[in-house]
């Protein structure tokens, strides 16, 4: 049984079909048009809509989260214990919400069509601001609307409404209905704490191990989904249904985020902006992947954990997996084991994961203080596109002497992929030309890739040189005085003042 | 100094809702999710859905389609095939060519087979797959050179020229030669093609649709279904974008909506999945073009040979018009002197490519930008300085290679007052400084200008109409001939009316678009939406304003010329009446308040025979200065500034003018950077999702974005004297593409000019390092 807030209305109801999505229950059964249907593939936005979930404030008072996600391929288990809120709720009373009246001030909506997935995530945005208590400037901007594609308007009278309605905030009925709604929300995800696993349901949502174990059991063909960003594809852009579906994102064990001594243990079904601020905490030279990762209302489903069983040879995170040695820990409900992830990819699509097992976590080891972990991305658009090469280095140095040198590839051959640079690199020193050089020829000879729609065989040899020269650049003290990055050239361009 | 013409003598109304920052009239709506679009609108009951099943094949003959699945899949009540068309089997909106559905040849990748209907639309799509065909397939075009080599045309060429362009060129001092790879582009409206037809009594159709012409749908649809047209009715109230994608392809969703509907008496939706819609409807045409140029020491043109070449797809569609306004393009503000230009409309095995935004004028313009760079190049001067030299003069070199003088020509000043806004020549200085210090990322500056001429080059679609109803409490309604995609054009034609009756722009409401309203209207296109629409609307005000005028005039006594509407009140003389008391009278009188207008758009002819006329009522001019960093190690770039002076005429609305400015320059910026249309070698569209093409993000808008409206009102006689701005705009965005090969040249001291395909994607840009850098060590 779901039980949800849909806007004010509390709903409670057994998905008849396992592969609904949140958008077609909107549209079709509920007669919501607010949210529109684009691309159903999570990259024009024009279907998104806010989930507000409780969440314990720092001071003790419960409060509400509020995150974007693209209804259009998220299904309905992620909205259990949550509120559902769509554009058409926005206004107080027939009085447009703050960040509908700025928009519509700044003349932000021309055609309109995704417009109200705009709003939606100008809304977040102006909620999420004030509990972040840093003031919005245009990267946030960029960052909370980077899911939402407009043709139309060249962004211009978005970005303006947004810092506008942000910078000018007061509070609205969804700050004075806050905290009655974080009780209910409370209360209905304790009243949903029953084992539903035993149930003929099409939709299984274990909230154990053991109980993922028996629904496993139950439906040994099921596909099992956290954020459901990928597997939906299947079913709105190739028609695939799905009869049976098992939810991870209940399941306590998969929803851990530890720092332990060594290192970071990530729970598998964590949404990727669950873990963002604390990953990047520790690894902050992440930063440009992890807000180049797909857009922000995909990261608020996507996990690392599914980045990672898809094996996808295009996938963000792997690299930098390979190249931290991370392990990647198993689990079929009667036994844990940990792979290496260089281990775990073994073909286009092919993992060691075995029929009844599940990934439960993500083990990241720590870097030590001299290594210098870099991770570059090339795609033909800045945000929300997919690699055409991503390449991830972490070679540590002390004293100009190479200590270990790990690295990590996308883009380049049928699995994410490593090579060995250390045997090569160990002992060298690493302001030499000889050490590039030894390197260049390394990564130059290592990989076979392939032509597509991203990229050219030739372009992708190419880059994983020329990522490599911008890493030996940046990384020696004597280069440092050299731009290799286009953002850098912004702050440059300010001092001299061209 | 030329004689500015005196706006306020053409603008003695002073209520001012002409040239106010009016918001959209339906924001309010559309941010809060209650402006519906066709798939929002409450379903009428016992609706089905229809899907349509496309072609796997490129190019070949169907020798078996068998249905049979398709028939038996869940949910299915009917399939149609050619040959269930009733009436008219082509849908060619000009020209013969485009088969409803496959009659029998396959001519590209993604052509629409057959249409299913189900009772949802999930149903209809999963049937959609389960037809089997066998092909006999053939060897399909793919490329320009393929379809040249084997004279395969849609339509015969065209030519323009003045005096003897090869005398010219070998006397020429000096010359340049190149050639133009120029993606085309996916039209990517956030809303997708749609539409709903409902069924009325006995063979009366209503069709709701997502359309720039629903004249035509509504025609097609009669012709298809075998009625005549008073027939059919369509209703448009608004699409979620257009840019040209819903000018003649949105005819065919309609039409096969209509015909199941008619088939099956019940109301039927069709609406395209993303990917269809990327893989089975036009775009933009690519082109592949050349010119070579004669010029003198100081850079002047003496000669220029152009050969524009248009991959049009499987059929004529637009295409003829398209090629054509790509031809009276190529000059864009430069004088080509003794010119010879060649058009050839190109005949491949893809979609039929059609409209979008500019139609063919941001492809041959391109050509006269890359002419400027190669010749500024080839002297060592910077290009600006080139393109200033070659701008239309005032007296003499001022005749376009299709016979027309360029008047009221004012890119000249507009340039300057860009170049000083925008602080060029001190940027270049410091931009050429930041460049000797830095090795790896390079910048790049460039200043374009923009010539862009409006009307429809086939002349009778210069025309429009419109309706106004006054209702008793002095309230209209307008309806006119043009459609809303976002450009705010029912906006200005609200402000249009209220502005004539000095009425609160909120007693005016633009009605859907509508068949039994306006009849036979041309399309939203050419950027022509509000100065034909506008007129027609300002027509059928005056009208209404002369019967009450006269009405008042002989209630009080005195000269119904001498009447004014301001301030929603009506004055004559000393006497003044609320303008709702005097329409409440007049009624009473029993003077209609009802009104058609028309317009047609004069001084305009083109006899193609000769390649000479005044194809264009005016042009508007714009101008762009677009600055951007280059990553040399990578092809990645950002575009740091952007500064753009554009001319609106007397702008009816700044707010809504500078959105389509700032809006057309991204999507101009998407065409020419990131947007690439990849077809794979058996001609199949493999960038057929928003995950393959990318279209600008919200990243991509510069930092920096100054957009001014050049101060000044139009020269001949438009609606209180505004231009048009729907396309010229895009074209701006030809800096960007200027700067980054001006970036690139960088690493040659400005010596060379690089080679750098449309779209420029980092791996094309990449590709233009390595090509200068290896220039540069060969040169040394």
């Amino acid at each position: 049984m779901l039980r949800f807030l849909l806007n004010n209305t509390l709903i409670q109801l057994s998905p008849k079909q396992a592969d609904l999505t949140v958008l077609d229950y909107l549209r079709e059964e509920q007669h919501l048009t607010g949210a529109k249907e684009g691309c159903a593939s999570g990259d024009c936005g024009a279907c998104t809509v806010v989930l507000a979930e409780p969440i314990q404030h720092a001071d003790g008072e419960p409060t509400l989260r509020y995150r974007t996600i693209n209804s259009c391929i998220t299904f309905m288990p992620a909205l259990q214990g949550k509120q559902l809120i769509t554009v058409e709720h926005l206004p107080d009373n027939g009085v447009l919400h703050p960040v509908q009246q700025s928009l519509v001030e700044h003349h932000g909506s021309q055609c309109g069509f995704c417009t109200p997935g705009f709003i939606m995530s100008m809304f977040a945005l102006y909620h999420q601001n004030e509990k972040a208590n840093s003031p919005v400037d245009r990267n946030a901007v960029s960052h909370a609307l980077s899911g939402n594609l407009c043709r139309c308007t060249g962004y211009r009278p978005i970005i303006d409404a947004t810092l506008h309605a942000c910078a000018n905030k007061k509070a609205d009925h969804f700050d004075a209905s806050e905290a009655a709604v974080s009780r209910q929300l409370s209360d209905l995800r304790l009243s949903s704490a029953v084992d539903t696993t035993q149930q003929n349901l099409p939709i299984s949502m274990p909230k154990s191990r053991i109980e993922l174990a028996h629904s496993i059991a139950r439906f040994p063909e099921a596909a099992l989904f956290a954020g459901s960003t990928d597997l939906a594809l299947q079913v709105t852009q190739q028609l695939k249904h799905f009869r049976h579906l098992i939810a991870l994102s209940q399941v306590a064990e998969l929803n851990q985020l530890e720092v332990r001594d060594k290192g970071l243990w990530i729970g598998a079904a964590l949404p990727l902006s669950d873990i963002e601020a604390t990953l990047l905490q520790h690894f902050p030279s992440l930063e440009e992947l992890i807000t180049r990762f797909a857009s922000r209302p995909i990261r608020n489903q996507a996990t690392l954990g599914g980045n990672v069983a898809n094996a996808s040879p295009i996938g963000d995170l792997p690299p930098v997996l390979l190249a931290l040695n991370a392990n990647i820990h198993l689990d079929n409900g009667q036994t844990r084991q940990a792979l290496a992830a260089r281990e775990f990819f073994i073909d286009y699509r092919k993992t060691q994961l075995q029929a009844g097992e599940w990934i439960e976590a993500i083990y990241l080891p720590f870097i030590d203080a001299p290594s210098q972990l870099r991770a570059y991305k090339i795609s033909k658009r800045i945000e929300d596109d997919i690699s055409a090469v991503c390449a991830v280095f972490n070679i540590t140095v002390d004293n100009d002497t190479v200590v270990s040198a790990l690295c990590g590839f996308g883009g380049v051959a049928a699995t994410p992929v490593s090579v060995d640079l250390n045997s090569h690199l160990q002992g060298k020193r690493w302001s030499a030309t000889s050490a590039f050089e030894c390197g260049a020829k390394l990564i130059g000879e290592a990989f076979n890739p392939i032509d597509d729609v991203r990229a050219s065989k030739a372009y992708r040899q190419q880059m994983l040189q020329n990522l490599w020269r911008r890493y030996w650049l940046e990384t020696n003290r004597q280069q440092q005085q050299i731009a290799t990055r286009l953002v850098q050239v912004n702050l440059h361009a300010k001092q001299v003042e061209l | 100094m030329r004689k500015l013409i005196d706006v306020q003598a053409h603008n003695t109304q002073t209520t001012g809702t002409i040239g106010q920052d009016f918001p959209h009239e339906s924001a309010i709506r559309q941010v809060s999710g209650s402006a519906h679009y066709v798939d929002d609108m409450p379903e009428p009951a016992n609706c089905h859905y229809a899907a349509v099943g496309l072609s796997q094949v490129t190019r070949g003959t169907i020798t078996e389609l068998d249905l049979s699945e398709v028939w038996a899949s869940e949910g299915v009540v009917d399939v149609i095939t050619i040959a269930d068309v009733p009436g008219h089997r082509d849908i060619g909106p000009v020209f013969p060519g485009d088969p409803l559905l496959a009659d029998g040849d396959i001519r590209f990748h993604a052509q629409p087979l057959f249409a299913v209907l189900a009772t949802s639309t999930k149903l209809a799509r999963q049937a959609s797959l389960k037809a089997k065909t066998k092909i006999k397939q053939l060897e399909p075009y793919l490329s320009v050179s393929q379809a040249k080599t084997q004279q395969s045309f849609v339509r015969p060429p065209h030519f323009m020229q003045q005096s003897d362009m090869a005398k010219a060129l070998a006397a020429s001092e000096r010359s340049a030669k190149g050639e133009l790879f120029i993606g085309g582009q996916e039209h990517f409206y956030l809303e997708g093609h749609i539409s709903l037809a409902v069924p009325q009594e006995e063979d009366r159709m209503l069709v709701y649709t997502s359309s720039q012409h629903p004249s035509e749908v509504q025609k097609l649809i009669a012709e298809v279904l075998n009625v005549k047209l008073h027939k059919v009715v369509v209703d448009m109230r608004r699409m979620g974008g257009g840019f040209g994608g819903k000018e003649t392809q949105a005819a065919q969703w309609a039409c096969l909506a209509a015909l199941l509907a008619q088939r099956n008496r019940v109301a039927v939706k069709l609406r395209l999945p993303r990917m269809q819609d990327m893989q089975a409807t036009g775009k933009r045409h690519p082109f592949e073009n050349r010119f070579e140029v004669g010029f003198d020491h100081q850079g002047i043109i003496q000669a220029t040979h152009i050969e524009i070449n248009g991959n049009c797809g499987h059929s004529p569609d637009l295409s003829d018009a398209i090629v054509d306004r790509a031809m009276f393009h190529c000059d864009n503000t430069y004088y080509l002197a003794d010119c010879y230009v060649e058009g050839h409309r190109c005949r491949t095995n893809q979609v039929s490519h059609t409209a979008y935004r500019g139609f063919g004028g941001p492809q041959g313009m391109i050509v006269a930008e890359a002419m400027m760079d190669a010749i500024a190049r080839q002297l060592g001067e910077d290009p600006l300085t080139i393109r200033q030299r070659n701008l239309y003069g005032d007296k003499s070199r001022n005749i376009t290679h299709y016979g027309m003088q360029v008047d009221h020509n004012i890119s000249g000043d507009l340039i300057e007052k860009l170049a000083s806004s925008a602080d060029y020549w001190a940027r270049r200085k410091a931009l050429q400084a930041f460049n000797q210090q830095s090795p790896i990322i390079k910048k790049g500056l460039a200043l374009c200008p923009v010539k862009f001429g409006i009307s429809f080059t086939a002349k009778h679609l210069n025309q429009a109409g419109a309706l106004l109803h006054v209702y008793t409490d002095g309230s209209m309604q307008i309806n006119h001939g043009g459609t809303e995609m976002g450009q705010g054009l029912h906006t200005k034609i609200a402000q249009i009316v209220a502005h004539e009756f000095g009425i609160p722009l909120d007693w005016v409401d633009v009605t859907a678009t509508r068949t039994d309203k306006v009849p036979n209207t041309s399309p939203t296109a050419a950027s022509s939406g509000t100065d034909l629409n506008g007129k027609a609307a300002q027509n059928a005000c005056l009208e209404i304003k002369q019967r009450l005028a006269t009405f008042f005039a002989e209630s009080v006594g005195g000269n119904a010329n001498d009447v004014t509407f301001s301030e929603q009140t009506v004055h004559l003389a000393e006497h003044s009446l609320p303008f709702f008391e005097l329409v409440e009278q007049a009624y009473f009188a029993r003077i209609s308040l009802s009104a058609s207008g028309f317009y047609r758009t004069p001084k305009i002819h083109y006899d193609r025979s000769v390649g000479k006329g005044r194809p264009f009522f005016y042009f508007a001019y714009g101008a762009s200065c677009a600055e951007v960093s280059v990553d040399t190690l990578t092809g990645e770039y950002q575009v740091d500034r952007v500064d753009i002076l554009h001319d609106v005429g007397q702008s009816l609305n700044p707010a809504i003018d500078i959105g389509q400015i700032e809006g057309g320059f991204i999507q101009g910026m998407g065409w020419l950077t990131t947007e690439e249309l990849l077809w794979d070698a058996k001609g199949k569209l493999i960038s057929n999702n928003p995950a393959t093409y990318k279209i600008p993000a919200i990243g991509d808008t510069p930092r920096v974005f100054n957009v001014a409206l050049y101060p000044r009102a139009n020269d001949e006689d438009s609606i209180y004297h505004s231009k048009a701005v729907g396309e010229p705009p895009f074209m701006l965005a030809n800096s960007v593409w200027c700067a980054l090969k001006d970036a690139i040249s960088s690493l040659a001291d400005y010596k060379f000019d690089p080679d750098l395909p449309v779209p420029a994607t980092p791996e094309k840009v990449f590709w233009a390092v390595k090509n200068m850098q290896s220039r540069e060590a060969q040169s040394t």
